[in-house]
């Protein structure tokens, strides 16, 4: 039973992992937390699974579709509810996170004229595909999640490292007017930004279909809340953080339930999380606020 | 201060209650004989707001007997609905405007048990027959005596499904598995965990798991190691489907019990063939080999055009049973409408032979279904 569950947990963590990466991507540039990153990662599963269940189309067409529908969102979501409160007189700081709340809102309501409440099955034949090691079953669709979630993880460090792009970036994290003097287009970057943990997010939608078998429209708070939790436990805006902080949250969920008592699943993750944060309260990866920034 | 307002209030009402049920004991003692008991009967139902939905099976059930009872002409009953939002306090006020203003003989609903729980009181205080169609919580019909149901509790279609399938599958070894957030699946859980110690069934885990998850694999992989006979499990449907898809794609084949919650289709469509194999009773049984039931479901099709769930079917054989209480009594008096219902015994309704209790409450025999080839059949 060990072996299983601790595929089990992995398999959870790594979707928590990715979820967390919009987050931290975006809370990195812009030091917002985007509300309706979980909206949109249920977006993307409701575009896959139309794509692959109702289409019938095979599952690379479903991931290209949601990733489109979802940056697109992301695009929308940047230019109507980002960008018209960035650098305006008098707008708070706290501004831009309540419309992303709104946002929210909408999109989980959209889905529910949509696709109806209650819970949609995700069929694909790729989820059924299984190999036995050992004594262990162990599905394709727990290995693909584990290594998408890296490639995404080394990808994105890689990206902020060693690119021009990453450095402009970083540059336009570190200070919005400083960076557009120095010729960054800092509008273009942070849509980029946006763009891309959109469609992160509509990467993580599809491979939670296939992973759990279903999806409905609440989806999105639950694991958004997760997400959430992961980035703050992981270090704000640490792309290693998420990915590890989504992994500890996932196993810990998992043998809580395993080797302790399923009702307090959720309360003894959390207790730890408070805990690490006692001790470290930047959190796993983060970095103490330098002087300089405040 | 406050609570004397309140207290007055009451007194007030109750006062007032005696002096109308009066009158109506007058009005009705002129009647001439042959003609039809006219009656006031009243519903208080969720017509508006999130339980819409039950609203409109219970009185769609309601009105469709309503057509019937009329029409055969022993008694002639006059409908007044009212909505109470799925609120308690508008259940409350709506039951007042029924009792004192609109003079009925007697209530049908509310719809939840919540409801129930406060408007029953005032209906009993009154004098006032009233009969809940759909509330199964516990301790419904024990407010008093003018309080009943038709409305099967949980304590009673559970033991009645464990019963069959450890029959049939000689279980001697089973897992619990419930929703540990939600007063019904809880509810439905103590009653399981109750009836199995009863039967000496050999509890091996029992596992808990909160509304919306999304993933029960760490707790059904447990259950799974542990190698059960069956698995019983209290859910609602949307969690339950995804518990049956989740548990037969890891290899855990063994059969399910569900509590009420499975009890609906909505359960198959989620979990498409997953559901093979899953274990429910209930009250009311659509498909059901008999003409009584064929007629009903064939009418409210032609009537509403869908097919009538449990709680139509349920509020359809309270009216009945509300009109033959009224013919047997011969007159819309409160206390004597009270005594022919309470003497109410093997009525053939839609639902089965259904009498009363002692504490009113109900006595039936459940269907035990059992899904096979994608849809509910009788389990035998």
């Amino acid at each position: 039973m060990f072996l299983e569950q601790l595929i089990n947990g992995i398999t959870l963590g790594s979707i928590y992992a990715i979820v967390a990466l919009g987050y931290t991507l975006v809370f990195g540039v812009l030091d917002i937390i985007n509300m309706a990153h979980g909206e949109i990662f249920m977006f993307g599963a409701f575009v896959g699974l139309l794509i692959v269940s109702k289409a019938g189309a095979p599952l690379p067409v479903a991931f290209l579709g949601a990733i489109v529908v979802t940056a697109a969102m992301g695009f929308l979501l940047e230019r109507f509810a980002l960008r018209p409160l960035r650098g305006r007189a008098g707008a708070s700081h706290l501004a831009s996170l309540i419309s992303t709340i709104g946002v929210s809102i909408l999109l989980e309501n959209l889905a529910h004229k949509l696709f109806g409440a209650g819970n949609h099955l995700f069929e694909t034949p790729f989820a059924e595909i299984s190999f036995t090691v050992g004594p262990v079953t162990v599905y394709l669709v727990q290995v693909v999640i584990l290594l998408i979630s890296l490639l995404l993880m080394a990808g994105l460090a890689l990206w902020l490292s060693r690119t021009r792009a990453g450095k402009a970036l970083r540059a336009t994290a570190e200070n919005l007017e400083t960076a557009g003097l120095l010729g960054v287009d800092t509008n273009r970057m942070i849509t980029a930004t946006v763009v891309i943990a959109s469609a992160m997010g509509g990467v993580a939608g599809v491979l939670v279909g296939m992973a759990f078998n279903y999806i409905n429209n609440q989806i999105g708070l639950s694991m958004g809340l997760k997400g959430l939790a992961i980035i703050i436990f992981g270090g704000m805006g640490s792309v290693y953080g998420a990915m590890a902080g989504g992994l500890i949250l996932g196993l810990s969920e998992t043998f809580v339930v395993a080797y302790g008592s399923s009702g307090y699943r959720d309360a003894i993750a959390f207790v730890a999380i408070i805990l690490i944060l006692l001790i470290r309260p930047q959190g796993l990866f983060g970095q103490a606020p330098a002087e300089a920034r405040r | 201060m406050k609570r004397n307002v309140r207290l007055f209030a009451v007194v007030a009402c109750i006062l007032f209650a005696f002096v109308f049920m009066g009158a109506e004991k007058v009005k009705m003692a002129a009647k001439p004989k042959g003609e039809p008991i006219k009656a006031k009967i009243g519903v208080i139902s969720i017509i508006t707001g999130a339980g819409a939905s039950y609203g409109e099976a219970i009185t769609n059930g309601f009105k469709l007997a309503l057509g019937e009872v009329n029409a055969k002409g022993d008694v002639n009953i006059d409908l007044k609905i009212e909505d109470s939002t799925g609120k308690a306090e508008q259940a409350l006020s709506a039951a007042q405007k029924l009792i004192n203003s609109e003079q009925v003989a007697a209530i049908l609903g509310p719809t939840l048990s919540t409801e129930m729980k406060v408007v029953a009181p005032e209906a009993n205080a009154s004098g006032v027959p009233i009969m809940g169609t759909s509330t199964t919580a516990q301790g419904i019909t024990q407010i008093g005596k003018f309080v009943f149901r038709n409305s099967m509790p949980e304590t009673q279609a559970i033991p009645a499904s464990i019963g069959k399938a450890v029959e049939k599958y000689n279980l001697k070894k089973v897992a619990l598995l419930y929703g540990n957030d939600d007063v019904f699946t809880k509810s439905g859980f103590d009653t399981m965990k109750e009836v199995t110690e009863k039967l000496k069934l050999k509890i091996l885990t029992i596992e808990e798991f909160q509304k919306g998850q999304a993933d029960y694999k760490a707790q059904l992989t447990k259950i799974a190691s542990l190698k059960p006979d069956a698995v019983f499990c209290s859910a609602l449907y949307n969690e339950g489907g995804v518990i049956l898809a989740q548990a037969r794609k890891m290899g855990l084949k063994v059969p399910f019990v569900g509590g009420n919650g499975f009890n609906s289709p909505k359960v198959i469509e989620i979990a498409k063939g997953a559901a093979e194999g899953l274990i429910v009773a209930t009250p009311w049984f659509a498909d059901k080999n008999d003409p009584k039931v064929k007629a009903f479901v064939a009418k409210y099709e032609k009537a509403y055009g869908k097919k009538p769930d449990q709680f139509a079917a349920q509020a359809y054989d309270a009216f009945h049973i509300m009109a033959n209480a009224l013919k047997a009594a011969g007159t819309a008096d409160r206390a004597k409408l009270r005594d022919a219902l309470a003497a109410t015994k093997d009525y053939q309704g839609v639902l089965g032979m259904f009498s009363f209790d002692a504490e009113r409450d109900v006595v039936m025999t459940p269907n035990v279904l059992i899904v096979k080839g994608g849809k509910f059949t009788l389990f035998n």
